[in-house]
């Protein structure tokens, strides 16, 4: 079974003054120190146990492809040590060693070769790889006739012909066309569900909290948060909205789930609650029932501009619905400090059975990247319950019909 | 040892990439690779036919019209296996950047596929040598195996130049630009073209420092006379060896870590 423990990892640059040094470091007795290390990765430490998932997100130059790097072995920590047990894949970089002259097969061969096995295991997963890349005849045909996502089928199905106990992920890496993309996906679920360890690498909340136990931010080369995924990404998000070093706070509410509230707090979220249609706040909500959510939103000082925006996430942290004043075109002005306001926001609750949050946010036009006045996660918490309705399954609920012709 | 078992169990690939170096550079031509006999099977043809039919070069003390053509082909061939292995191996790190800084494999894979490659195609011009040798009836005869350990002693040498000055390629791009001049010098401050005889005294002395003399006379003398070569003439190159093993070992192991991050 496939475990990576990461004990204390450091990784820095060397850095020399002028081209010169680095030789009289070399050449010159007496050991002298002529470099100045840039430290991207300092004090990492982490234990994924066999079977776990776990996802590293973080902004560009946040260290997580050094990281992966070193995992993988391809560089070497400055300081600290690295244990991995198991064999591992890494989809990295596909299709690294493919020859654009060479056939489909051929280079099956070599990269194949290139991850460690033999021409014999080859041969007898070549007709798994074949049938999984579903490139027909193309596999008979130099690689520079394919098309880039040809190419990218191949090497994925190269990379994951057997399963690995360890299988490390760069999300950025879309394979193929959408098909591909659900297929590969899946192959990635089976393996984790045979008990491969996963490491993924998002940018994507979704695919972290659809996939992963545990989620690790890192943050200017230390890891800033880990720990459950929902908790973890709406920190990261937060963060991203944090440019001008806004407050960020993460509060542990009745139920382990953890409330973070960012922004630079010239408005903030007085009041909010979910009402039946006689205008009485509930916490349980039938399949289809009329809703109102009631926001009252108050002022702390002069505003230019206000728009509410909110987001019904469920139980995972995907967001179920979310829209925004600014799409609907009713973005307030001018609204002076101490003075509040409030939305009555009125949807049927067409939601699948299960525990749905909402957060809400405070900003001045359509993203929360500028203006962000307040960002809360978990403002309100519900539940869904089929009443009414005959059993169903899914997150939503469409009002279908059936109709027989026989 | 654990480094051999790795590379043993990356024997596919080093094969697997030798093949396809070979293939590759034939792969889109008409004639494949029948232009691997070609190339050489000119040159030889070249240097027979300009030396010995067109300038009537004789070699001094050598009584053959062949004579001449056989002592630069021996010496040529035999310096481009040398010249190959090191000018190929200096860059040997840089070209493959990007595997190496993508994915986790024995990195002496790269310079024992480099060699092979080498071997390989040195020795399809070595058969072509030996038959013309044959048709011009200038076979060396049993001293022939003289050639074989003069060749493993050359192919190591290189080998150990090659790993030292490829990972201080890396570090210091000056030495990659240097290899290509001092190749230059090397080659015609060697005894390729002439013979050393022609030398000033003085002169002869000086160049016999240069370890690569005495393995070229050593090549020289089987092919031209079909004598054993002077052992006693291998002794710098043989201590070189040894050096350039050792240091570009150390210098390998001691910054194969750091070299990833300076690709």
């Amino acid at each position: 079974m496939g475990s990576i423990t990461v004990t204390d990892v450091g990784k820095a640059y060397k850095n020399y003054p002028n081209r010169w040094s680095r030789l009289a470091e070399w050449l010159l007795p007496g050991n002298k120190v002529r470099h100045k290390l840039t430290w991207v990765l300092k004090n990492i430490n982490f234990h994924v146990s066999p079977g776990e998932a776990v996802g590293i997100v973080g902004m560009n130059g946040a260290g997580k492809s050094t990281l992966l790097k070193m995992i993988t072995g391809t560089t070497q920590p400055t300081k600290g040590g690295i244990e991995v047990k198991g064999r591992l894949a890494a989809l990295l970089e596909l299709g690294m060693g493919f020859h654009p002259d060479f056939t489909g097969r051929d280079n099956v061969y070599m990269s194949g070769q290139l991850l460690g096995y033999t021409v014999e295991e080859l041969n007898q997963l070549m007709p798994d790889i074949e049938a999984f890349a579903e490139i027909g005849d193309y596999i008979d045909k130099p690689v520079r006739m394919y098309s880039s996502g040809m190419q990218m089928r191949l090497a994925f199905s190269v990379a994951t012909a057997r399963r690995p106990e360890i299988l490390i992920v760069d999300e950025a890496l879309s394979v193929g066309d959408a098909y591909f993309q659900h297929k590969s996906f899946d192959r990635i679920r089976q393996f984790r569900k045979e008990g491969t360890t996963l490491l993924l690498v998002a940018h994507d909340k979704a695919a972290i909290q659809a996939i992963c136990d545990r989620a690790i931010l890192l943050n200017q080369g230390t890891i800033a948060r880990e720990g459950e995924p929902e908790a973890v990404m709406d920190f990261y998000n937060a963060m991203l909205a944090d440019k001008e070093n806004h407050k960020v706070e993460q509060t542990v509410k009745d139920g382990g789930k953890v409330q973070t509230v960012s922004g630079t707090g010239e408005a903030t979220v007085e009041e909010i609650a979910l009402l039946n249609e006689a205008g009485k706040e509930i916490e349980v909500a039938d399949v289809g029932q009329s809703v109102v959510l009631s926001i009252k939103v108050r002022a702390l000082q002069d505003i230019p501009k206000l728009v509410l925006g909110y987001g019904i996430k469920d139980r995972l942290g995907q967001v179920m619905f979310g829209t925004n004043t600014y799409l609907t075109e009713q973005v307030i002005e001018h609204i002076k400090a101490g003075s509040s306001c409030c939305f009555k926001i009125s949807f049927p609750a067409n939601f699948g059975v299960g525990n749905y949050s909402i957060q809400t946010a405070l900003v001045s036009s359509d993203t929360h990247l500028e203006n962000n006045y307040e960002w809360r996660d978990l403002a309100l918490v519900f539940n869904v319950v089929n009443i009414s309705k005959q059993h169903f399954a899914g997150c939503n609920w469409l009002s279908s019909k059936i109709e027989i012709i026989r | 040892m654990e480094t051999l078992r790795a590379l043993w169990s990356y024997r596919g690939f080093i094969i697997g990439s030798v093949k396809r170096d070979f293939q590759s550079k034939y792969l889109n031509s008409i004639l494949g690779v029948a232009w691997t006999i070609i190339q050489p099977l000119s040159m030889i043809l070249v240097y027979t036919l300009i030396f010995t039919q067109i300038m009537q070069a004789k070699l001094p003390g050598v009584d053959n019209t062949f004579g001449y053509s056989i002592y630069l082909c021996s010496g040529i061939l035999t310096w481009g296996l040398f010249a190959e292995i090191l000018s190929r191996g200096q860059n040997i790190f840089l070209e493959h950047a990007n595997l190496l800084k993508k994915l986790s494999f024995p990195r002496l894979c790269l310079p024992i596929t480099l060699v092979a490659t080498a071997l390989v195609n040195f020795s399809i011009i070595l058969a072509l040598f030996l038959i013309f040798l044959i048709v011009t009836g200038n076979f060396p005869g049993w001293n022939l195996w003289a050639v074989i350990p003069l060749l493993m002693l050359q192919v190591l040498f290189s080998v150990g130049l090659a790993i030292t000055v490829g990972v201080l390629n890396v570090f210091f791009r000056d030495v990659g630009q240097a290899i290509g001049v001092i190749l230059q010098f090397w080659f015609w401050l060697t005894p390729i073209v002439y013979p050393i005889s022609i030398l000033p005294e003085a002169m002869q002395n000086l160049i016999s420092y240069n370890p690569m003399v005495g393995l070229m006379a050593g090549y020289q003398t089987v092919f031209v006379t079909g004598e054993q070569p002077e052992w006693s003439r291998l002794l710098p190159i043989i201590i070189l060896t040894c050096f350039f093993i050792y240091t570009g070992m150390r210098l390998f192991k001691k910054h194969s870590a750091e070299m990833v991050d300076e690709l």
